[in-house]
């Protein structure tokens, strides 16, 4: 066979709410194609964007994705809402089990891989080269790289919802249930080359910046005086270099036996799922703190800079994160207590599951005693830091709580349990990326954010989150289990209601977000961030401009603080003019990456449909891809010292400093070890 | 229109607070055994104990991001203090010693709450044997000679012990009012102790989720009065019953959703141990005694070609 098991039937041509959907999807992709098209910018795009290697232009991309993703997991969850709410007292709903349970499997997966990791590793990309005054990653190339292979998992999960289907096994995919014999369809084959594909651009992406914040920090910045948000940031890459590898191999060891007829997992022939269970949250586990950690990072930034305070406790909150790294990786037994360890076992995994809360416990009274004396001023990302420490300890102790497994043989899979995550996920993790990105959005484009829709979007955020999952706490009391397609008890249908017109509220979040953009857009004149320190920052991203120039500092900042910005900005050098600048190293753009990720779609998409001669062309292209860059000399350049004095010389005349006359007047200052430029590869 | 709001809020609210006051009815909250009844308890001091600090850090939030706005020039500014041992030592010790509590509370209740360890009582258990199937769930009473898909019945007072395992994907056996739940596994059977403490008909479902029939896999644990009331639930049984021989039991494990309530009598011998080993089958080797060797038997016809396993 030619196409493998691709046949016509793969379209979903029945399926009124699908097609719609799709066809909804093209209409705004073929206007924003003709609208690109009509100011001819494919070449900007290409030349400036897709193939660019800035860590600054990648972050921004990582976020777009994210976002898009983030619209497309809140439909499904939009839906499941609506159909809990309609399938009540013998009612069916309108989604069959067949339909409902693909849209909770994809609402996890995206949720979590496709909306939450591409955020935070957009903010990481955008933010920590800047922090630790850097002038880009440490293999630039590769981090293009990581993101066209997200970009094709990407585009491997949402082909799934028009040619073949999704799987139908929940975000965790246990076995037997994702083996062969119980899923015979492409829809797990989707599951686990899209996780598959974009878990090795995050692991290649948690190299890269481990390297980074090793080898590139400015001079003078020890590693006890990172930022906290790189700190963190550097924690959950610890973490996702020491997971995400176990992932992979769960996963591929699943796809043996679905392609080959290996037995790892399945029932017979001495197979054993509770081995899957043990892997899947080994990585589990620890991808909770990866979603958290950093978030934890934004909200300590945000606390100490709109207090206009130090952080308290700063070493303190960084062995806190350790701590949490490390014991996240000696507790995912807690995801199944259920299983019948033996009293011994589950007990010791439940204390040290415990045994977390005393770290995060330690953030959340240092972010205290950071407020404690300080200037609070109530600007957006402060709501959402406010909101996320209240929301956040709720969280917190319902996990403690599901942690003593006396109580979670009651709650888990119960939908306590999902009120749980998405109370840790959405009021610490998610809360703390929308944060961050208000925070920071005026050093990436140049201009703040419209404060009035900002607060909107968190209000509705904060109440439609209360709505939409303080009765699920309930629900979880009353015994309703999770990832029920329809139920028929009467105590329930209220609090699913109630359920329901939270999603709206956070819908109309999404909506005053999406407005936020818009109309901050066009007012842009009026908030523009002039000097590249809008917030009174301290820390030395705020030190460049806004955006900053592709090589983000001129000259390499030296550092003898914590808060290096501010130590520069109290000693009276924040804004030195240098007398002369040396040539620049920089890498090249290159279209690699695309066109790796291009063959990586091609091949994903092949071995899902067992289209075998496609997967050899796309397997031939990545191959192909990778030697051209292998024998491509034409790597790097230098900028040269007028074409950076041009740059700096506009932006310094912008903040009102006159180039001239200062030059004159200032001795040339005292060489450092400055001069010497980053190597990039 | 002004002093009609009140009532048509009340009314509005009513069906919330109906179902706080009511709706525990079936729910963890309202239990109606030993077991569910100490889980409950320490899911409320578990809770309690957390409180103790959860509270006052959300109250100090408030307080403090009230207290040092920006606008209340009055409050103390101390931008550079950043460091104070004495509140670290504190900030780290508050929360060990709660979490110490805590750590001593789970010791001694995951053993006390282990669901393999067998009741304490002066009468005899009831055994059942639990097998989960797409998309239903077979009893079998092995000392009574009966099967039951989707009902089990059982004296109040008397202590229930549960062998579990699964013939097809991973469930979960749970009884909520009368107890926390266990997985139910192909190839591997668990095990569950229950008591119930009142008469009544309590929800059972699965709690993991099995596939397209999931939502339907429910069944009614039905705890009886008096023994005399189970024997006459045992005498209905046997009297509506069919023989479970390996036939009819192929014919039971083809996926069907939403099963009715069925009754069954003299379930071939060892056949929940048959389903176990069904998994490891071709390992007769391992037969030792009589008993193994009928067994290994047994397991060889429920694998049989066209075993109903596949969910399509
Ligand atoms: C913003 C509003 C959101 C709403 C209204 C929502 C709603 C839901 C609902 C109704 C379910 C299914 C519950 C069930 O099994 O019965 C669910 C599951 C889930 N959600 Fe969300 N969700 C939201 C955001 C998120 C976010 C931000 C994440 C992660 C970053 C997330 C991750 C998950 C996961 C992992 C599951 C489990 C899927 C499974 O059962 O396999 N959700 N959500
Ligand atoms: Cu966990």
């Amino acid at each position: 066979m030619l196409l493998g098991k691709l046949t016509l039937d793969a379209i979903p041509y029945h399926e009124p709410i699908i097609m719609g959907a799709l066809s909804g999807a093209g209409l705004v992709g073929l206007a924003l194609m003709a609208l690109i098209t009509k100011y001819g910018k494919w070449g900007y795009l290409w030349k400036e964007w897709l193939t660019s290697v800035d860590h600054k232009k990648i972050g921004v991309m990582y976020i777009i994705v994210a976002m898009i993703m983030l619209l497309r997991g809140f439909a499904d969850a939009l839906m499941m809402r609506a159909q809990l709410a309609m399938a009540t007292g013998g009612h069916l709903g309108v989604f069959p089990p067949e339909h409902y349970d693909q849209i909770f499997t994809a609402h996890g997966v995206i949720m979590i891989i496709f909306m939450a990791m591409p955020f935070m590793t957009g903010l990481m990309n955008i933010v920590l080269p800047l922090q630790i005054g850097a002038r880009d990653v440490a293999f630039p190339f590769l981090n293009s790289l990581s993101f066209w292979l997200l970009t094709s998992a990407v585009i491997l999960v949402n082909l799934s919802l028009g040619v073949g289907n999704f799987a139908r096994t929940g975000w965790v995919a246990y076995p037997p249930l994702s083996e062969l014999g119980f899923s015979p369809d492409v829809g797990v084959d989707y599951y686990t080359w899209a996780l598959q594909i974009s878990g090795i651009g995050t692991t290649l992406t948690a190299i890269n910046f481990l390297v980074t914040v090793i080898k590139m920090r400015a001079p003078g910045m020890k590693l006890m005086q990172m930022p906290i948000f790189t700190w963190t940031c550097t924690w959950a890459n610890v973490l996702i270099v020491a997971s995400f590898p176990i992932l992979t191999g769960a996963l591929a060891m699943l796809s043996l036996d679905r392609y080959l007829g290996f037995h790892f997992f399945t029932s017979e022939a001495g197979g054993n799922a509770m081995m899957y269970l043990n892997l899947f949250w080994a990585w589990g586990h620890p991808e909770v703190y990866i979603l958290v950690l950093p978030a934890f990072g934004i909200f300590s930034e945000v606390v100490s800079t709109f207090t206009g305070k130090r952080l308290f406790g700063h070493t303190s909150m960084i062995i806190a994160s350790g701590v949490i790294s490390v014991l996240g990786f000696m507790v995912w037994l807690h995801h199944f207590f259920t299983m019948g360890s033996g009293a011994n076992v589950n007990a010791f995994f439940g204390i040290a599951t415990m045994v977390i809360s005393v770290p995060t416990g330690v953030k959340l009274f240092n972010w205290l005693f950071t407020i404690y004396r300080g200037r609070l001023r109530f600007e957006t990302p402060i709501f959402w830091t406010l909101g996320f420490m209240v929301t956040f300890s709720i969280g917190g102790m319902t996990g403690v709580l599901m942690a003593v497994p006396g109580a979670d043989f009651m709650l888990h899979n119960s939908l306590f349990l999902i009120a749980h995550f998405h109370n840790t996920i959405i009021g610490g993790a998610v809360f703390g990326y929308l944060a961050g990105f208000t925070f920071w959005f005026p050093k990436v484009f140049g201009f703040k954010l419209n404060e009035r829709l900002g607060k909107a979007a968190f209000w509705f955020w904060q109440s439609g989150f209360y709505f939409a999952f303080m009765p699920l706490y309930v629900l979880g009391f009353l015994g309703m289990t999770r990832r029920l397609n329809h139920t028929d008890n009467p105590a329930w249908t209220p609090w699913l209601y109630l359920a329901c017109v939270g999603a709206v509220l956070v819908a109309c979040g999404i909506a005053c977000q999406l407005l936020q953009i818009a109309v901050s857009l066009r007012d842009r004149k009026k908030a523009l961030d002039v000097n590249g320190d809008p917030w009174n920052g301290h820390t030395l991203e705020w030190s460049t401009s806004s955006p900053p120039p592709f090589y983000n500092f001129a000259k390499l900042p030296v550092v003898h603080d914590i808060d290096a910005f501010t130590d520069m900005k109290e000693k009276g050098i924040a804004y030195q003019v240098p007398t002369s600048y040396e040539p620049i190293h920089m890498p090249r753009n290159t279209g690699v990456g695309v066109a790796i990720g291009g063959f990586t779609t091609i091949l994903g998409f092949a071995l899902i449909w067992h289209i075998w001669w496609l997967a050899a062309a796309g397997l031939v292209g990545i191959v192909g891809s990778m030697l051209v860059r292998a024998f491509d000399d034409n790597l790097d350049y230098y900028v040269q010292p007028d074409e950076i004095e041009a740059i700096e010389r506009e932006r310094f005349e912008r903040i009102g400093i006159d180039v001239d006359a200062y030059s004159e007047r200032v001795p040339e200052p005292k060489r450092s070890s400055d001069v010497e430029p980053a190597t990039l590869v | 229109m002004r002093n009609c709001s009140p009532p048509r809020l009340l009314r509005w609210l009513s069906p919330f607070a109906l179902a706080l006051l009511s709706g525990c009815q079936g729910g963890i909250l309202d239990p109606k055994g030993r077991i569910a009844a100490d889980e409950k308890s320490l899911i409320i001091t578990a809770t309690l104990l957390m409180l103790l600090v959860v509270v006052p850090v959300i109250v100090l939030t408030l307080v403090f991001a009230w207290k040092y706005r920006a606008s209340n020039a009055n409050a103390t500014y101390t931008p550079k203090w950043a460091h104070s041992t004495k509140l670290e030592v504190v900030v780290w010790l508050i929360p060990i010693v709660i979490v110490s509590f805590l750590a001593v509370l789970t010791w001694r209740t995951t053993h006390q709450l282990d669901p393999y360890r067998p009741l304490s009582s002066d009468k005899k258990p009831v055994k059942i044997e639990v097998v989960a199937l797409n998309w239903k769930w077979l009893f079998i009473y092995p000392e009574l000679n009966i099967a039951t898909v989707n009902q089990i019945a059982f004296p109040k007072d008397v202590p229930v012990d549960f062998r579990i395992t699964s013939d097809t994907v991973m469930n979960s056996f749970f009884i909520p009012q009368l107890g926390g739940q266990i997985y139910a596994m192909a190839g591997m059977q668990t095990q569950l102790h229950l008591i119930a403490d009142e008469a009544g008909t309590y929800k059972g479902f699965s709690a993991n989720y099995s596939g397209a029939g999931f939502s339907g896999m429910k069944f009614d644990a039905v705890a009886t009065s008096t023994p005399a009331d189970f024997d006459k639930w045992v005498a209905q049984v046997r009297a509506n019953a069919k023989p479970l021989d390996v036939d009819a039991y192929r014919r039971l494990a083809v996926p069907s959703e939403n099963h009715a309530v069925a009754y069954y009598v003299a379930p071939t011998p060892q056949l929940f141990d048959a389903v176990v080993h069904k998994y490891m089958a071709g390992r007769t080797s391992l037969a030792l005694s009589d008993d193994d060797i009928k067994l290994a038997a047994l397991t060889k016809r429920l694998c049989a070609p066209a075993a109903a396993r596949s969910v399509n």
